[in-house]
């Protein structure tokens, strides 16, 4: 039995309150108008004097009536500015809060499809991290209801992350009209409550199946574990394609990618089995997993390294396709990104790629704990990059900067995850005895 | 005398295991190892030195790479910059992701093709090669270990018999 050490506890309740504090202070630090006015004024004072000559320039001979029109358009222009970065200023601690809530959750859930995998496929290295594994989706359902709660506010109007909920938005917006068939709020409140009952209810029973497996005399909890998996797998990429769409690619509602869902999966299940590999290296390193050897981190190790490739194909296939071919209405979602995020969009290149590749391909440092830890905090920070690629840029646009908001949103979540992750693997034996591929697995050698 | 080896014949991997760990033991130098398939664990109990075809392989990738990257930029963007529908040849970079599935696939070609010819040559394998088979079985069931023969010649004999060996012949190697 693993008991939770009182430094890690405290660890994860200073992260929360930390985060809570930063979260604060981010909701209080949003402008009012009349500061993001003189924010603005400031900036354009710096361009002012060329600007002035261009305008003098553009209206020699023309009318006096006609510069008095232009000077009003301008000073319309500017008004709907305003409005804008205001409302990207408003929208920032609730992305960043978003994005931290999503990227945790969604971690949980990759864990979760992978646990159903090994099960489905009577993998025999790994159930002697099945229990690691149930640990981590302890935090599905804590995850989903502050996800859920998210998800609600958005759709009664608390805050402005999805802009095709705005009904003002959608009365001039035909392309937002033609999609409110599929996109408008009580459906996609019913799919979220579907997708994230359906997973914990898995979470749940499987969970259930294993401990009852544990006391008994023959395999039948084990068989129903086998088919709940398959079972899951079936509802999980059904309901993961239209999850990224909704909660993810809707922030975008002018921009559609067929192979995003797969690209969403590819990085929430690389970070998911990252965090497997964390975790478990942890609990050994405390002395908790004696079967666990280094054969099995070697394993996990090349599932991180395999699934960045992974990612790293999708994310490739799915930007050149749109560079490629640079439809208009396809290539903004990029050129915005590009102009506005190009560290963060190519910097996670190199994090989620470029440095496990180069690391995580030798056999030997495979099976180096310090290895594995660094390449899976480099890929789990890449991970949340990308998430914050994904929404950032559609909510806040070019008013971003990692702050307040976006550390506490992180430190909050991630203790949060810490205590329940941490509390749940007390619950049960680390060993999951009753499984009957457990003895190959405790003697898993490659 | 120095010439002579042993050829300890067996019918099954266990015991070959198993005899290749007492002769290792025992301080005679095995030549080689003739089986019908790869043995697990077989080069460890050996003492064989691992590998190095994977950095071979490695290195290789790099080859390919830099030649996909030479010969793009050097026809696309060098040589004859064309505007071929609207696509930027002004420089490698602003054009890159047309050519990474080039790049991509002669990194796998080079590292794949040139890591088996290494394969080839390290173990010394060609069309019209004779074959050297000590004995026809190594390629059906029978596991066949070669030992130099140093010191007395029956003490060995009778050592091999008592690993579980089905045969043991003296054979002279010219």
């Amino acid at each position: 039995m693993y008991t939770f050490s009182s430094k890690l506890k405290t660890f994860s309740i200073v992260l929360m309150v930390l985060g809570i504090l930063g979260i604060g202070i981010g909701f209080m630090s949003v402008p009012n108008k009349e500061e993001v006015k003189e924010m603005m004024k400031n900036a354009h004072d710096g361009h002012h004097g060329k600007t002035a000559t261009h305008e003098v320039h553009e209206n020699v001979g023309t009318h006096d009536a006609h510069k008095a029109e232009v000077k009003h358009d301008v000073h319309g222009h500017d008004d709907a500015h305003l409005e804008h970065v205001l409302h990207q200023q408003q929208n920032k601690p609730w992305s960043a809060f978003y994005v931290a809530c999503i990227f945790f959750m969604l971690l949980t859930v990759g864990v979760l499809a992978f646990y159903a995998i090994q099960q489905a496929a009577q993998a025999g290295w790994s159930p002697i991290l099945f229990r690691v594994m149930e640990g981590i989706t302890g935090y599905l359902l804590p995850g989903s209801i502050i996800f859920f709660i998210v998800l609600l506010l958005s759709g009664f109007h608390v805050n402005h992350i999805f802009v095709w909920m705005d009904e003002a938005e959608v009365a001039k917006d035909h392309l937002l009209q033609g999609k409110a068939g599929y996109l408008n709020v009580p459906f996609f409140l019913i799919r979220a409550a579907i997708f994230l009952a359906g997973w914990n209810i898995y979470r749940y029973v499987s969970r259930k199946n294993s401990l009852a497996q544990d006391e008994s005399n023959d395999i039948t909890n084990y068989k129903k574990n086998f088919k709940w998996a398959a079972g899951f797998l079936v509802f999980f990429i059904v309901s993961e394609s239209i999850m990224s769409w909704d909660w993810i690619m809707s922030v975008d509602p002018h921009w559609y990618s067929t192979l995003f869902g797969w690209y969403v999966f590819a990085s929430f299940f690389v970070s998911g089995i990252t965090t497997i590999a964390l975790i478990t290296l942890y609990l050994k390193s405390k002395g908790y997993l004696e079967y666990v050897n280094t054969s099995h981190i070697h394993d996990l190790a090349k599932f991180m390294f395999g699934i960045s490739i992974f990612w790293t194909y999708l994310w490739f296939s799915q930007f050149m396709l749109i560079w490629y071919s640079d439809i208009p209405e396809e290539v903004t979602y990029f050129v915005f990104r590009i102009e506005n995020y190009k560290l963060p969009f190519f910097g996670m290149l190199v994090m989620n790629f470029v440095f496990p590749l180069l690391i995580l391909i030798n056999t030997d440092f495979k099976r180096l704990s310090w290895i594995v830890v660094m390449a899976g905090i480099v890929i789990l920070c890449g991970h949340y990059i990308d998430f914050y690629n994904m929404i950032m840029p559609a909510t806040v646009g070019d008013q971003w900067y990692i702050g307040w908001s976006e550390l506490g949103s992180i430190a909050f979540f991630l203790g949060l995850f810490i205590f329940v992750v941490f509390s749940t693997l007390t619950k049960a034996s680390l060993v999951a005895k009753g499984n009957p591929l457990i003895e190959e697995s405790k003697h898993f050698h490659y | 005398m120095s010439n002579k080896v042993i050829h300890a014949i067996y019918n099954d991997d266990d015991v070959l295991m198993e005899a290749v760990k007492q002769t290792r033991a025992a301080h005679h130098h095995i030549e080689e190892v003739y089986t019908p398939f790869p043995v697990h664990g077989l080069d460890k109990a050996m003492g064989l030195a691992p590998t190095r075809i994977a950095i071979a392989s490695f290195l290789y990738g790099l080859v390919g790479l830099s030649v996909a990257f030479t010969m793009m930029r050097f026809i696309m963007i060098v040589d004859w910059p064309q505007d071929i529908g609207g696509k930027p040849s002004f420089s490698f970079i602003d054009n890159m992701p047309s050519f990474v599935p080039i790049m991509f696939e002669m990194t796998v070609f080079f590292a794949a093709h040139l890591m088996v010819i290494t394969f080839y040559m390290r173990s010394k394998l060609w069309p019209f090669k004779k074959a050297e088979n000590p004995d026809v079985r190594t390629t059906d069931d029978h596991f066949l270990m070669e030992v130099g023969v140093h010191g007395s010649e029956e003490d060995m004999i009778s050592f091999f018999k008592s690993t579980g060996a089905v045969e043991v012949k003296v054979i002279e190697k010219h």
